[in-house]
């Protein structure tokens, strides 16, 4: 048992641990709090198993934006000291059970498949050849893919402003005329 | 490196995958029902990930799926989010119990 080893451990019982406290706290700015330190233990995984690159995006998408966002919400929709509500016990009993069988099962599909084409080559990939296949238009490239996510996050973007867009008087004219 | 072996980082990813399941249960309120998705989201991404430097170290599609994953994961957070304060907005609450108009 090396040094590396020893550190993979660790990162999954951080990620596990904290994300276990992040469903179970009853008070939600805890919960996302626990959450932010989930997302921050993935990403030392990502360092782990050398993707530098996807570990840089998790952290500035999910640790940056994300966490951000939905600690936002919290402040703006209710009181963040206030605990929630208890889940029903039966229904906890009841989750818990799916989650523990769900588990199990896997962990008995995963054990019992032995990968045997694991391939010992080192994975160094640099950020060049990402971006090199990310816009390239051969038949590897993912050109389209990008394109087409450019698209949806500019659609989430004014789906956000017009959704969460305060009603003007005119609108509700408007809206009450065709209600009319 | 390779002591661990791949079964063991995809322990850790089936294990945050029904973690993330039981919140999604048991939770009654929105944002934590948000929270719980995230954790999906990203214990798929993990699998990915290493499936690509395990299996497949000369090739990168792993790690464009889990771009792709990370980006739309972006997108939905902000629409949620969006989605969240107007309903606050109009019923003053964000228990999903409270939210049952189009209940049939």
């Amino acid at each position: 048992m090396n040094t590396s080893t020893i550190i993979f451990y660790a990162i999954a019982a951080l990620i596990l641990g904290a994300a276990i406290l992040a469903v179970t706290s009853l008070k939600i700015f805890r919960s996302a709090i626990w959450l932010l330190f989930s997302l921050v233990g993935i990403a030392a995984l990502y360092f782990w198993m050398q993707v530098e690159f996807i570990a840089a995006i998790q952290i500035v998408v999910y640790v940056g934006g994300i966490v951000v966002l939905i600690i936002f919400s919290i402040f703006l929709t209710q009181q963040s000291g206030k605990e929630m509500a208890k889940p029903a016990t039966g229904k906890m009993i009841f989750s818990a059970l799916a989650a523990l069988f769900g588990t199990g099962f896997t962990f008995n599909l995963i054990n019992h498949y032995g990968f045997n084409n694991i391939s010992a080559a080192p994975f160094l990939p640099s950020v060049d050849e990402i971006g090199m296949q990310m816009l390239s238009t051969t038949s590897h490239g993912f050109i389209l893919p990008f394109e087409v996510v450019s698209m949806l996050l500019l659609a989430a973007m004014v789906g956000c402003i017009v959704i969460a867009m305060k009603p003007t008087e005119a609108n509700i004219v408007h809206l009450n005329k065709k209600e009319d | 490196m390779n002591e661990v072996p791949l079964t063991h980082i995809l322990f850790v990813s089936t294990a945050l995958f029904f973690i993330g399941m039981y919140g999604l249960f048991t939770r009654r309120n929105i944002i934590t029902m948000l929270m719980s998705i995230e954790l999906m989201l990203n214990s798929v991404n993990i699998n990915f990930v290493a499936f690509n430097k395990y299996l497949f170290p000369d090739k990168l599609d792993g790690l464009f799926f889990s771009l792709f994953i990370i980006t739309i994961a972006a997108a939905e957070a902000a629409v949620a989010i969006a989605i969240i304060i107007n309903l606050y907005r109009s019923h003053q609450s964000i228990d999903v119990d409270d939210a049952t108009e189009m209940k049939f």
